[in-house]
C-alpha cells in the first residue's frame, strides 16, 4: 500500500515593477506598452482627485458613507485594462470605482450611489457591469452564474469579480469557487488583499499564509501579485483572461495592496493600525512608482504633471456638478421600479401615500389623489 | 439461521427534557410594580445611553457567569462596530469577546455548537441585515434543535444587532427582520424601545434557556434615559403601558413606540388622549393587555416598522380580532413601512417609515372628535 504525497502544490509571487519605479524587462514582456502606462497612470490620478473629493463631500455633509479606494488604484486599473470594455463582464464589490469607470460607469453615477440615490446604480448601454455590491462576498456568486451562461451562450468573453480579503471567510465565496471550477466558467477571481478588514487584519481572517492558495481547492490557477505594481495586475489578468476565453476555466489572482485610507468615512482607523505600518506602505504607493518609472523613461515631467492636476480638478468638478444636478427622486416614485407592471395593491399605496395604512383610498378619507412629492 | 431479536434499550428515552433548563438558573421576573422605578429621583437621575444599558446587562450576567461568551465581527479590537461593547475586550478578555472571521453563517453556526455543549453564547450581527447570510443556522437550526432532539437539547443563545433602517444605508442593509423571522416557531423575539427596557430584557434574554432574537436599532443606540445600576429583569411576554388614555388604543414595539409617544402628546394637545402599549417582546406577544386596553377604546392603531404583508402588525390584528373583536367600534388600522425596498435618499427614507405624523393621520380616521 502506498503512503506517499500525491498533490503539491506552490504559489507564485509576481512583482514586475518595484516601489522605487523599477522595471523587471523580461517579466514585463506582453505586459504594458508605454501608451497604456500613461494611460493607466492618467486615469489612477484622476481618479484619486475623485476619491479625496467623495471624501470631503461626505465630510461636508453632502454625501452618505463612503469608502475610499485610496492606495488600490493599480489593482483597479491594471485589471480593467487586460478585460475587455463592452465584452468581459465586471462584478465590482465598493473599492473599485476606478475598474468600474474605466468599463463605462460615469463616474457620477458612482457618487449619486453613495449620495443615496438608486440611480446611481443604472448602467449605460453597452456596459456590462452589475452595480456595486456591499454584502459581503455574494456578489462572488453572481459573477459565476454570469460566467456560466457565458460558456452556456458559447460568448468569446470573460467575467471578473473584485471582492477583499475578508469577503474570503463567507460561504458564499466558496460557493462561487467550487461552482466556477466544476463549470469550468470564464471568470477571474480578484481578491484585493488590503491587509485589514474594517479593524480586523489579514492574519486574524485566516490562518491561511496567503488567500492566493484558497483557489488550490479548486484546482484553478492562481497568482499572487504585488497589487499595487500595474504591470504584474495587468499581466496576471490577461493571462487569466486569455485562459478564461480558451476554455481554461476560472483563475484566481490576489492582488496584495494597502488600504491607505479608513474602512469607510465612519471609521477612523488610526485607532487600530500602526502610523509606521500606514507610512510604509505609502512609500509603495502605486501613483508613486508608475511616476517614477515615467520619470525614468522621459515620458513625465513637472509640467504635464501639473497639466494633469488642472484637468483632474476641472474633471471631478464636472462630475460632482453632474451628481448634485440630478433632479431628487420624488416620494411617491419609489414604486415605480418595483414591478414590471405596478400591481394594483401598490397602485393604491401609492395614491394613498398621504394616508397611514395600505389600501384606503385617500377620496375616502378626503384627501386629494395627488401622489406626495418632496 | 440465526435471527437477534431487537430490544431496545428504553432507558436512552427520558422524560428528563431539556437539559438546559436544569443547568440555567433562572432570575426572579418581577411584575412590573416590583421593578426598580423608572425615574431616578429627582437629582439621583443615572442616565445612560441605549448602548451602555446593553453593554451593563452583557456584563453584569458575564460577571456572573463564566460559560456566557459574546462573538461577532468587531466585537473584540474594536470595541463593537456601534460601541456596544466598549471595554469589554479589556474586562473579559479575548476568549469571552471574540472577533470572527466575516463569516455569519460560520460564527453563528459554531454559536449553535457552542451552545449544546453547554456554553451561552451571545451573538451579535453587527445589523441583523446580515443575519440573511447566515439563515440555516439561526432558522433552521436554533429554533429547532429543542423540538427535533425529541425535547433532548435545547438551543440557549442570544442573536443580537442592529435593526431596521439606520438612516440611509440602502435597502440591503436596512432590513427589519421581525416581519421575516417571528413567524419561525421556536424563537422568542425582543425589541427593546428604551434603554431601561434594553437592559432588563436582554439579561432575560441572557438568562432564557431557549434561543432569543434580540432586536436593536442603530437609531436608538444613543438615546439615553436613566437605568437603574440594579439588576432587574424584565419577564417577556408582558406589554408595558407607556400612555394611560381612553380615546384609542395604540400598540406598537421597538422604535416606533417612541414615534408614537411623539404622536400621543400631538393628539393630547387636541384632547385626544391614547392608551399607548410597548409590547417589548412579539414571541411571546401579550394580546392579553391589547384586549383589556381595547375594552376601554374600542379602537386600535397598531404601528411596525416592517413591511406589510404578513407583518407581526398583520399577526397583531388578527389576534385582536380573535380576541377582541366584540369589543372593535371600528377596523383595526396599521401603520407600516412601504411596501418597497428601504430607499437609499434621506427624504424618501422618511416617508418610507412609519413617523408621528403618519401615526396621527391614522388615529384621527377612527376616532370620533
Ligand atoms: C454579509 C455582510 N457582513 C458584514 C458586513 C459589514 N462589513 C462591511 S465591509 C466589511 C469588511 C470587509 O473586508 P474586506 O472583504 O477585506 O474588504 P475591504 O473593505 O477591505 O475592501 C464588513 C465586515 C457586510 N457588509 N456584509
Ligand atoms: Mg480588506
Amino acid at each position: 500500500m502506498p503512503r506517499e504525497t500525491i498533490y503539491e502544490a506552490k504559489i507564485e509571487y509576481l512583482q514586475i515593477l518595484d516601489e522605487d519605479g523599477n522595471l523587471d524587462k523580461k517579466l514585463a514582456k506582453g505586459s504594458l506598452s508605454d501608451e497604456q502606462v500613461l494611460e493607466l497612470y492618467e486615469q489612477m490620478w484622476i481618479y484619486r482627485q475623485f476619491d479625496e473629493i467623495a471624501f470631503k463631500l461626505q465630510r461636508s455633509g453632502r454625501m452618505g458613507t463612503y469608502p475610499q479606494n485610496k492606495g488600490q488604484e493599480a489593482n483597479a486599473a491594471g485589471s480593467a485594462l487586460a478585460m475587455v470594455r463592452g465584452t468581459d463582464w465586471v462584478v465590482p464589490s465598493y473599492r473599485e470605482n476606478l475598474a468600474m469607470h474605466m468599463h463605462g460607469m460615469p463616474y457620477h453615477h458612482i457618487l449619486m450611489h453613495w449620495m443615496g440615490d438608486e440611480r446611481g446604480n443604472m448602467i449605460p448601454d453597452g456596459v456590462k457591469m452589475l452595480p456595486l455590491s456591499v454584502p459581503i462576498g455574494t456578489h462572488m456568486l453572481h459573477a459565476a452564474g454570469i460566467g456560466w451562461a457565458m460558456k452556456i451562450r458559447g460568448e468569446e468573453a470573460a467575467a471578473i469579480t473584485y471582492f477583499g480579503d475578508g469577503a474570503t471567510s463567507e460561504g458564499d465565496f466558496h460557493g462561487a469557487m467550487n461552482f466556477a471550477s466544476v463549470m469550468q466558467a470564464p471568470v477571474i477571481f480578484f481578491c484585493q488583499n488590503n491587509h485589514w478588514a474594517i479593524s480586523v487584519p489579514t492574519d486574524q481572517q485566516m490562518n491561511s499564509q496567503t488567500v492566493a492558495q484558497k483557489a488550490l481547492a479548486y484546482d484553478m490557477p492562481t497568482i499572487r501579485v504585488d497589487g499595487n505594481d500595474i504591470f504584474a495586475v495587468y499581466l496576471a489578468v490577461k493571462e487569466a483572461r486569455e485562459r478564461a476565453v480558451s476554455g481554461g476555466g476560472p483563475s484566481f489572482i490576489e492582488g496584495l495592496t494597502y488600504r491607505l485610507g479608513d474602512h469607510t468615512t465612519a471609521d477612523d482607523a488610526r485607532r487600530y493600525r500602526d502610523a509606521d505600518e500606514v507610512e510604509a506602505w505609502a512609500e509603495k504607493d502605486p501613483l508613486i512608482r508608475t511616476r517614477k518609472y515615467l520619470v525614468s523613461k522621459d515620458l513625465w515631467d513637472d509640467e504635464k504633471q501639473e497639466l494633469l492636476g488642472e484637468r483632474a480638478t476641472k474633471i471631478v468638478g464636472e462630475i460632482v456638478k453632474a451628481a448634485e444636478g440630478v433632479r431628487e427622486p420624488a416620494t411617491a416614485e419609489f414604486f415605480d421600479s418595483m414591478f414590471a407592471e405596478l400591481p394594483r395593491d401598490l397602485a393604491e399605496q401609492r395614491d394613498s401615500m398621504r394616508t397611514s395604512s395600505i389600501g384606503i383610498n385617500p377620496g375616502q378619507v378626503g384627501l386629494s389623489a395627488q401622489p406626495e412629492r418632496v | 439461521m440465526m435471527t437477534t431479536a431487537y430490544t431496545p434499550d428504553m432507558s436512552l428515552i427520558t422524560d428528563d427534557v431539556h437539559p438546559a433548563l436544569g443547568h440555567w438558573e433562572l432570575p426572579h421576573f418581577a411584575e412590573e410594580h416590583e421593578l426598580p422605578p423608572r425615574d431616578g429621583a429627582p437629582g439621583q437621575e443615572r442616565v445612560i445611553q441605549f448602548r451602555e444599558a446593553l453593554r451593563e446587562a452583557m456584563s453584569e450576567e458575564m460577571r456572573r457567569d463564566q460559560r456566557i461568551f459574546l462573538c461577532g465581527e468587531e466585537v473584540a479590537q474594536y470595541n463593537g462596530a456601534y460601541k456596544v461593547s466598549q471595554g469589554m475586550l479589556e474586562e473579559f478578555g479575548e476568549k469571552r469577546i471574540i472577533d470572527t472571521p466575516i463569516s455569519e453563517n460560520g460564527f453563528a453556526g459554531m454559536a449553535i455548537g457552542a451552545a449544546m455543549m453547554g456554553l451561552k453564547p451571545i451573538v451579535e450581527f453587527m445589523s441583523w441585515s446580515f443575519s440573511l447570510v447566515a439563515a440555516d443556522p439561526i432558522l433552521n437550526n436554533a429554533p429547532k434543535m429543542l423540538y427535533m432532539s425529541g425535547g433532548q437539547w435545547g438551543c440557549p443563545i442570544v442573536f443580537r444587532g442592529n435593526d431596521g433602517a439606520g438612516g440611509q444605508l440602502g435597502s440591503t442593509h436596512s432590513w427589519c427582520v421581525e416581519g421575516l423571522y417571528a413567524n419561525i416557531p421556536g424563537l422568542k423575539m425582543v425589541i427593546p424601545s428604551n434603554p431601561y427596557d434594553a437592559k432588563g430584557l436582554l439579561k432575560t434574554a441572557i438568562r432564557d434557556p431557549d434561543p432569543v432574537f434580540f432586536l436593536e436599532s442603530e437609531r436608538m443606540l444613543g438615546d439615553r434615559a436613566h437605568v437603574p445600576a440594579e439588576e432587574y429583569y424584565i419577564p417577556f411576554g408582558r406589554a408595558r403601558r407607556v400612555r394611560e388614555g381612553d380615546a384609542c388604543t395604540l400598540v406598537s414595539w421597538g422604535r416606533p413606540v417612541n414615534f408614537c409617544i411623539e404622536a400621543c402628546e400631538k393628539l393630547a394637545e387636541n384632547g385626544i388622549e391614547c392608551d399607548l402599549l410597548d409590547m417589548r417582546t412579539i414571541r411571546p406577544l401579550d394580546i392579553d393587555s391589547i384586549v383589556a386596553s381595547l375594552k376601554k377604546t374600542g379602537r386600535v392603531v397598531v404601528v411596525d416598522q416592517s413591511w406589510p404583508f404578513g407583518s407581526v402588525a398583520s399577526e397583531t390584528i388578527t389576534q385582536i380580532c380573535e380576541h377582541g373583536f366584540d369589543w372593535l367600534d371600528s377596523a383595526p388600522v396599521r401603520v407600516n413601512t412601504r411596501d418597497v425596498p428601504t430607499p437609499y435618499a434621506r427624504g424618501l427614507e422618511h416617508a418610507y417609515l412609519p413617523n408621528a405624523e403618519r401615526v396621527v393621520e391614522a388615529v384621527l380616521r377612527i376616532v370620533e372628535v
